[in-house]
């Protein structure tokens, strides 16, 4: 049972082949036997769980069960939960238990799901191993020496393992599609303003999108229907009617328009995993869609502006942590700048004192043009090479990293970090939407290929996810973490 | 050496919305700490800003009122430094593209002469909480009720040349956004607060001399107190051969004195930049010319009208528009009774008089404009005589009655006109006082009209006031003229 996606958990709880209560017991029981190993969940919220999913029977019996209705999901502990610890990964927020509810954690109860508790991620969502965490590294399923990727570590390898079959993710510059592609995971990040950001603690806020992670693109499509949607309490959130996901997805892809961009091919990337992109690009041409390669003239500035624009917003966003209203408190402050010097040190580990550092210094009197604007300049360049992709093409793919999942603790040098996620930042930057989609191996490790389209077109996104998924079978692997230890 | 001031405004005004400018707490004064502030207040985390229209709106008006120029697009900034009433640890503020540009506010000087002054832009900005120093056993409480109060930042040009025109600059302000309703204007408690740039330089003399910011002077006399210091400390300073630094100084009352608080070189380096979480105000004509047909009668209007409309002096034009309860009050006796001058004479004189004495301001007055109005009615008509009036006038005051017919009824006030009744009263007072009469009549003529004042007296009593004292008069001297 742990190892179904949504759509087919709905099926079994429809037939009553078990109950959401017996699901989400067998689940907490995994996480229980082999979260250990992982350490992918921060907090497990056993009562909550378990009489959320009771409730969820209860109206499945009573003829009220919508489309998620008693499924199980975990969230990233990024996500404020009322009454329930939300850290981000961080020590500064280890005491801190939410006195409210985020917008999407509103929405997924709304829609009765059942939420496991809170998984684990990079600090305050800046890395891309999930070895930033407050928490400890999380691992990575297929291979216990890997990395899982982050920021959103903890849902991709709780997913992976069968832990849970979804999770909700953030990303910010690759947060998502990253661990999505390590742990062989389907993930999405919507287009910016299409899900509210509203009880997300914030990291770059005009980059920041929450997004589903799950088994397959069909889950995703459930999950986004749920979460995306106008919020009055995010005035970045999108006025703009929220279509069924799923009803364009069997849409065959015949004529459809496929560009890859000579950028996304080039040095630095993985032989292994170009192979398994290639071979990825050779299934959609067969199922009828056209390839032809475009440019993105501007992508390797993406990396570079990303790194002046989001230690910018991360340097202002994170000046709420000061020890005096919540959160991590030095003992015996000497005086107010004692204080926030020791709260704040105390608090932040050290790749989070290293963005503010940064995002201090481009916001400072004398470096705010050379900085901050012409990272805003770039980033327009960068939006604007996609918009032009997208005259001659559909949809982008490429590969969604340039390696597979490296090793704990391999990457010492915070620069050879960044470098990561070179093909996801600009996504980002451009705010348009993203998916990574399971498409080989390199040895155990899983390899993702990466779907781009334009704004809003999350749908068709979906759509062409799907249809590689009913065409290959590489979501369907299972580690085999998650089944010799069942 | 001839020394010259050189002042420059920066005012901000709290906007009279009911709730705050990025949340839907409250924004009443006066409640118990910490009840008013919400999750966005307080800089929980995952929290965010949504835009109050209503802030915008004021705004707007208020830029409308100074004839200023409504830019199409607006943008709010982050203002980062560390304090613990700064819950974000930024300040949402307007940096680079504020909601009003340039404008003009015309000040009145003692003298009556005009001087415009102009506003350099004026821009949104939230409040922050505030620190609270005592009964805290050596700490510092923290009430949060005032963050994200909306605030109106409005910014002059150094144009001002005295503490006079700073105070008749900072009166403009506090009539404007009292006529427009964006504001309650009470300085006490903190709707209006100022931060002063002084400087000096020698006569004639072009470029500006080195300035320091005053920082949070709350009332119109403390800015009048505190530029006289400053100017005084900065002279002094110049004519012993030192230098004045650049620096933010602090006003204290009690002692009437400016302190330094920072000088330039520890000043912050707020890292503006625009906030990520908010969009673009963008505002179309229509919205803008919406606003701009449904501004009310703004002060200058209505002393133009005052004077050349209702034919008031110039000096009763600019105190009755001086603030729009006054205005108000005035324009409403005005219509009741039907008379300008009557109606000025009255405000100004006995009830500004007895609210003065009582210490009420005029919208706390006893007396309803409606009320006066009624009385001033009776005057007109002759149906009392000025000194009656008064007595109305005190018993309306006092609360006696509803209506001033009510009180003219009840106190038997109404003015004896029937000259067959006045005769009799005279000849009763005539005949009470043959020594009076005797010397009366032995006096020349031209002393007369001085000793016939006692004739007066005693019939006015005798009727109790409500005899026409122009009869009187007249049928006196006919009397004892005979």
């Amino acid at each position: 049972m742990h190892d179904k996606t949504l759509a087919e958990l709905t099926r079994s709880l429809e037939a009553g082949e078990f109950s959401s209560r017996e699901l989400t017991q067998h689940l907490l029981g995994r996480i229980d036997r082999l979260d250990g190993k992982l350490n992918s969940f921060i907090t497990v919220t056993y009562d909550q769980a378990l009489a959320a999913a009771e409730a969820a029977d209860k109206a499945r019996a009573a003829g009220e069960a919508g489309p998620l209705t008693g499924l199980p999901l975990a969230l990233k502990d990024i996500f404020c939960t009322q009454g329930v610890k939300t850290t981000a990964g961080s020590r500064m927020l280890d005491n801190f238990i939410s006195p409210y509810d985020a917008t999407i954690v509103e929405k997924l109860e709304a829609a009765g799901t059942v939420s496991l508790g809170k998984t684990n991620m990079d600090e305050f969502a800046m890395g891309s191993s999930n070895e930033n965490s407050h928490y400890g590294a999380v691992k990575n399923p297929w291979d216990l020496d890997a990395v899982p990727g982050g920021s959103s570590g903890g849902s991709a390898a709780a997913v992976a393992s069968g832990l849970v079959p979804a999770a909700i993710g953030t990303d910010t510059g690759g947060s998502i599609r990253q661990p999505a592609a390590f742990c062989g995971i389907t993930g999405l990040k919507p287009t910016y303003g299409r899900v509210s950001r509203y009880g997300m603690i914030a990291y770059a806020s005009s980059l920041d999108q929450a997004g589903p992670m799950a088994r397959s693109a069909e889950d995703c499509a459930l999950l986004l229907g749920a979460m995306a949607g106008h919020d009055l309490r995010d005035s970045t959130c999108v006025a703009r009617g929220v279509p069924d996901y799923t009803e364009e997805l069997d849409t065959p892809l015949a004529g459809l328009k496929i560009g890859l961009p000579r950028e996304y091919f080039g040095d630095g990337l993985d032989p292994q995993v170009e192979a398994a992109i290639r071979e990825a690009i050779k299934v959609f041409e067969s199922l009828g869609a056209s390839v032809r390669e475009v440019s993105l003239p501007h992508t390797h500035y993406a990396i570079p502006a990303y790194y002046v624009i989001a230690p910018a917003e991360a340097s202002s966003n994170l000046s709420r942590f000061d020890g005096v209203r919540f959160g991590h408190r030095c003992d015996n402050p000497a005086d107010l700048i004692d204080l926030y010097k020791r709260s704040r040190a105390e608090g932040f580990g050290d790749e989070v004192k290293r963005r503010i550092l940064i995002g201090t210094h481009t916001l400072s009197e004398g470096f705010f043009d050379a900085y901050y604007k012409k990272a805003q300049q770039v980033r327009r360049l960068i939006r604007q090479d996609f918009l032009d992709a997208f005259e001659e093409v559909d949809v982008l793919m490429g590969p969604a990293s340039p390696t597979p999942a490296f090793d704990l603790g391999a990457k010492k040098d915070p620069v050879s970090m960044y470098l990561q996620d070179i093909y996801t930042i600009a996504i980002n930057l451009a705010g348009i939407p993203g998916m990574s989609v399971p498409a080989g191996f390199a040895g155990s490790r899983p390899i993702g290929l990466q779907i781009l389209g334009s704004h809003f077109t999350e749908a068709r996104l979906l759509n062409v996810a799907h249809q590689f998924q009913q065409a290959t079978d590489w979501h369907r692997q299972r580690p085999a973490f998650a089944e010799e230890n069942a | 050496m001839q020394w010259e001031t050189v002042i420059g405004l920066e005012v901000h005004v709290q906007l009279a919305t009911r709730s705050k400018i990025f949340s839907g707490a409250s924004t009443a004064f006066g409640a118990e700490p910490n009840t008013q502030a919400c999750a966005v207040d307080l800089g929980l985390p995952g929290v965010l800003p949504v835009l109050n229209e209503a802030a915008v709106a004021m705004a707007v008006k208020f830029g409308l009122a100074i004839h200023a120029e409504i830019p199409e697009v607006s943008v709010f900034d982050r203002k980062n430094y560390f304090y613990p009433d700064l819950p974000k640890g930024y300040q949402t503020s307007q940096m680079y593209q504020p909601i009003v540009g340039a404008g003009i506010v015309e000040i009145t000087l003692e003298d009556g002469t005009t001087k415009p002054i102009r506003v350099h832009h004026a821009h949104l900005e939230e409040d922050a909480g505030k620190s609270l120093h005592e009964d805290f056993h050596g700490m510092t409480g923290v009430d949060l009720n005032r963050a994200g109060t909306p605030l109106l930042e409005i910014v002059s040009e150094p144009d001002m040349r005295s503490a006079k025109e700073a105070a008749a600059y900072l009166k403009a302000i506090h009539s404007i956004v009292t006529y427009l309703g964006i504001s309650d204007g009470n300085m006490a408690e903190g709707s209006m607060r100022c931060d002063v740039n002084v400087s000096v330089r020698p006569q004639g003399q072009e470029a500006f001399g080195t300035r320091a910011e005053i920082k949070n002077v709350n009332s119109f006399r403390f800015v009048e107190r505190a530029i006289a210091f400053e100017v005084e400390r900065q002279i002094e300073l110049l004519e012993d051969g030192g230098k004045v630094v650049q620096e933010t100084r602090l006003f204290d009352p009690e002692r009437d004195e400016t302190r330094s608080m920072r000088t330039k070189e520890e000043a912050n380096d707020y890292r503006y930049f625009p906030c990520p979480d908010l969009l673009p105000v963008v505002l179309d004509q229509a919205y803008i010319d919406h606003l701009r047909d449904n501004l009310p009668e703004l002060p200058a209007e209505k002393r133009a009208r005052f004077e050349n409309e209702l034919g008031l002096s110039a000096y009763d034009a600019s105190v009755l528009s001086a603030t729009r309860e006054m205005a108000d009050y005035f324009d409403e006796v005005k219509d009741v009774c039907g008379d300008a001058k009557q109606a000025a004479n009255w405000v100004q004189g006995e009830l500004s008089g007895a609210l003065n004495r009582e210490g009420l301001s005029i919208k706390d007055s006893p007396v309803s404009a409606r009320q006066l109005g009624e009385l001033l009615v009776r005057v007109i008509d002759d149906t009392i005589n000025g000194k009656a009036a008064k007595q109305v006038f005190q018993a309306l005051w006092n609360g006696q009655g509803a209506s001033a017919d009510d009180i003219i009824e009840a106190q038997g006030l109404k003015q004896v006109t029937d000259s067959g009744a006045i005769e009799a009263m005279i000849d009763q007072v005539i005949a009470d006082s043959p020594a009076q009469v005797a010397q009366y009549r032995d006096a020349e003529p031209d002393k007369r009209g001085k000793m016939i004042g006692y004739f007066v007296g005693q019939v006015m009593k005798a009727s109790r006031g409500t005899a026409n004292p122009q009869q009187v008069n007249a049928l006196l001297k006919e009397k004892l003229d005979a």
